[in-house]
Order: structure tokens, then sequence, then C-alpha cells
């Protein structure tokens, strides 16, 4: 097995100690099959212990181990060391307020995705004993990629308008509103209009489109969004003009 | 333990020069000024129009003058970013499904390819005549 | 949080942008290139032309649409970019842009059908 040393920028933050985040440099004997995390695991092994960041499942599906390589909001253990030059840069993910290291503050995600009702709305409450809910595939198909999302907020990471607009509620979260909303089993659209079709929701959202780049499961949160806007508009059209019907 | 947050400032004017996408993102947004000023020449072509012959064969003078052909090449490119940009995006604004499978995102780009591809053909039979 | 009334903006704008998209290139071209560039002749604009195409009621809505779609969507867009560029007065900012879109829509109308 091939070795390669490579050095790693990492940016430190010790909450307890530093006024701020500052770069430290690693030089970390890579094998060739490595992703990132595992070089990064590597250097709290055997460098430096007190080097804080997330993970956990390592192969891309809890969304843990979000963070910046060379600028580029990634998951650090679906990206291979392969892919990459002798120096990379390494910082938390864009858009959040750092805990430490490599380790972000969630909370207005968070807060966000609640406010969304991330979960079935049923038009009834059915007994147990009715039985479970009935779907063909192609209602299933409707919505089952926006099922996708494992919250991993590289999304909010690459959208400029999360950047720069601090109410906005983001591509993940609204993603997530339009795969309940698209849920045959749901009818909690208008419940969630209020805040998806305020203007902190789809309506700061200027399609740049850089969320569904790095989303690393195809859910594609602006094509979700531009979807919402299109719906949106129609209800709000059909409220103003035949406002009898509801 | 404390907790103290950092949070990393982000310019509100040049955050777009950092991400190359972001730079293709803008220019796609400023497009939006070409086709903006290319209608208001419409406009004034209209107001020309109104005042008579004179009026508006002086106008015609300027617009195919080295000034007003440098506004059009330029308003012709962004003109066409803006036709590119818009029916690439088109599949994820309106997804079309045919029973369980979504018809692919190059189907619906070439069908509008196709439809400019005919208006044109018809605007330029029109002038030709 | 109150439901946004964008809708009325944005639908003019995405309506804007599908028209501009369609017709705004073919419509450069011959106004403003084919000309110059030796393509068309200059007959194809001239006055008497250009006068049967708009006081011809199908031109005059045609071209009402060709001004009115565009300009919206360009106002639109801009107030966001002006925004994206880290100027801050949104209210200020939205009714120069779509007070500008309007007006010359209403000038192009008061041309198009006093003709």
């Amino acid at each position: 097995m091939n070795k390669r040393d490579i050095e790693f920028e990492i940016l430190r933050y010790n909450p307890e100690t530093d006024e701020k985040p500052s770069f430290q440099t690693y030089r970390v004997p890579c094998q060739e099959d490595w992703v990132i995390l595992d070089a990064i695991n590597y250097v709290k092994d055997e460098i430096d212990r007190t080097l804080s960041y997330r993970w956990s499942c390592h192969m891309a599906v809890c969304g843990s181990c979000g963070m910046m390589i060379n600028g580029e909001p990634t998951l650090s253990c679906k990206s291979f060391l392969r892919d990459h030059p002798d120096r990379i840069r390494i910082e938390p993910l864009s858009n959040f307020p750092i805990e430490r290291d490599l380790i972000t503050v969630m909370d207005d995600f968070m807060e966000k995705l609640g406010s969304v009702k991330p979960y079935i709305v049923p038009n009834e409450d059915r007994p147990v004993d009715e039985g479970e809910h009935r779907q063909t595939p192609a209602q299933l198909a409707d919505f089952k990629q926006y099922t996708a999302c494992i919250n991993c907020l590289l999304c909010y990471a690459a959208c400029p308008q999360y950047a720069l607009n601090e109410d906005f509620v983001g591509p993940g979260a609204l993603a997530l509103a339009h795969r309940y909303n698209l849920d045959s089993r749901d009818v909690g659209r208008e419940a969630r209009a209020d805040v998806v079709a305020s203007n902190a929701g789809i309506w700061e959202c200027s399609f740049v489109g850089a969320c569904s780049q790095v989303c690393p499961h195809d859910v594609d949160p602006a094509g979700a969004i531009q979807q919402t806007k299109i719906a949106s508009t129609v209800d709000y059209f059909k409220a103003l003009l035949m406002p009898w019907r509801n | 333990m404390s907790r103290r947050p950092y949070v990393r400032e982000v310019s509100r004017s040049w955050w777009w020069l950092n991400q190359r996408r972001y730079v293709g993102y803008m220019i796609r947004e400023l497009s939006c000024v070409f086709i903006g000023a290319y209608t208001a020449v419409i406009v004034v072509s209209l107001m020309r129009l109104s005042q008579g012959q004179a009026a508006y064969e002086g106008f015609l003078d300027a617009l195919w003058g080295p000034v007003g052909l440098a506004f059009h090449i330029v308003a012709f490119v962004f003109a066409l970013y803006h036709t590119t940009t818009w029916f690439n995006v088109t599949p994820k604004a309106m997804p079309l499904r045919l029973g369980e499978r979504r018809v692919p995102g190059g189907a619906i780009i070439g069908a509008h390819y196709a439809g400019w591809l005919a208006v044109s053909a018809v605007v330029l039979f029109l002038a030709g005549d | 949080m109150a439901r946004s009334h964008k809708p009325v903006v944005w639908s003019l704008f995405a309506g804007g942008g599908t028209f501009a998209a369609f017709v705004t290139p073919v419509m450069i071209f011959v106004t403003g290139l084919a000309v110059p560039l030796g393509l068309l002749s200059p007959e194809t604009l001239a006055y008497d032309q250009m006068l049967a195409w708009v006081q011809n009621p199908a031109g005059k809505g045609l071209i009402f649409m060709a001004v009115f779609l565009p300009l919206w969507h360009a106002a639109h867009r801009l107030r966001i970019t002006v925004h994206d560029f880290g100027i801050r007065c949104d209210a200020l900012v939205s009714v120069v842009c779509y007070g500008a879109a309007m007006s010359a829509t209403v000038v192009a109308g008061v041309f198009l059908f006093g003709i």
C-alpha cells in the first residue's frame, strides 16, 4: 500500500484560550485508499489529541462529518485523498458559528427545521388497527428523492443567502418541508405555509443552486424550493381570486 | 466549561468572488441589466415611431451605429446566457413524471431549445418579408 | 410569520424570464445585429413597415408583451441583485426598480395604443 505525506492545514479554535481561530498544520503519512476522515482520525490518534470534530458512520449516511475541504462543503468520510493535492485545508462548515475546532453550532438549523413541521400531518387520527397508510409506487416516487436528506448541512454552508440573511429558513429545511408536502399521507401544506411561504422561507431563495451542487445525496433542495415557489404562487392566487374555496 | 462560539464574517458585497459558481450566478443575475436596457431601447423606438418618420430614421441611424452595435453584441451574449441558464434549470423547477419515472431533464431542456429555435425561425421569417 | 406577497412579483418575474428566454435573443438579432452585419436589409425595420406592425391589434398586443414582461423580469432580478451586492434598502430599491418598469410599460402602452 503506497503512502503519501499530505499536509493538512486545519482551522483550530479553543473558546477557552483563543481570541479567534487560527490554522495549524499537520503532516500525515496517508494510505492511498483513505478518505479525509481517516487522516483526521490519524491526527487525533497519533499527533494531537486535542483536535475536536464530529463523525460517526464513516459511510455518508449519518451527516455528522461535514466540513470545508479546500473551500468546498464536503462529507469528510466521502472525500478520497487520491482526489486531492499534497496540501489540504480543512475548516468547519461555513455559515455556522464555531463551537470548537471543526465543530459548529447547529442550533439555528435545528430551530428552523422544527418550524417547518417535518413530520406527517395526517388528515385524521387513524387507530392502529385500521392498518397502515397505503401508497402506490407512483405516490412514493413523488417525494422519495427528498427523503434522502441526512441533515448534513452542506447545503447551508454553500448557500450565500443563508450566509447573508439571518432569518432564512434554508435549503435543507425547505427541502424537507417539500418532502412532506408531496407525501400523499400528509395534509400539512397549509400549516407549513406560515413559515415556508413567508419572506424568510422560500422567498429568500434566489436560486443560486449551490445547495444542490454540494448535496451528497442528490436531494436537490434548489429544485424543491422552486417547485414550492410555483405551488405557493398558485395557492396565493387561488386564495386571492377565489376566497370562497379552501 | 464556558462556550464562546466564534462567528466568521462574510463580506456582504464581495462574497461571490470566493467561488466560481458564485461568479457564474452573478453574471446570470446581471444579464437582467442588459435585457432591461434592450427593452428600454424598444420603448424608445416606439416613442420615435410616434414622432414621425424623420425622428424614427434618426433613431435607426443611432441604433445601427458603432455604439449601438457594440451594445447589441453585448446584450445578445447576455440574452443567450439568460436563455441557457433559464432552460437548464427548468427541469428542476417543473419536474415531469410519467407513471413512476421522471422525464429526463435533458428531454425537457431539449424541448425548450426546440421551441426557442421555432420561435426564432418564425420571427426571422416575419422580419424577412 | 406572515405569508409573503412575493408571489405577485415573482409570477411576473417567472413569466418575463420565460418570455425573454424564448424571444429576446432573436429580437436583439433582428433589431440590432442583422442590419449592421449585412444579414437583413434595412427595409426590414422601415418606418412604414413598423407603423403597419404597430397599428395592427395583434402587433400591439405582442409588442406590449415584449416590453412589459422582460421589463418586469429585469426589475425584479435587479432588485435581488442589488441586495446580493450588500445594498440593504430593499423598500427604496423596490420602488425604483418596479417603478421604472411600470413607467416604461405605461410609456410604451401610451404610444402603442395611441398610434
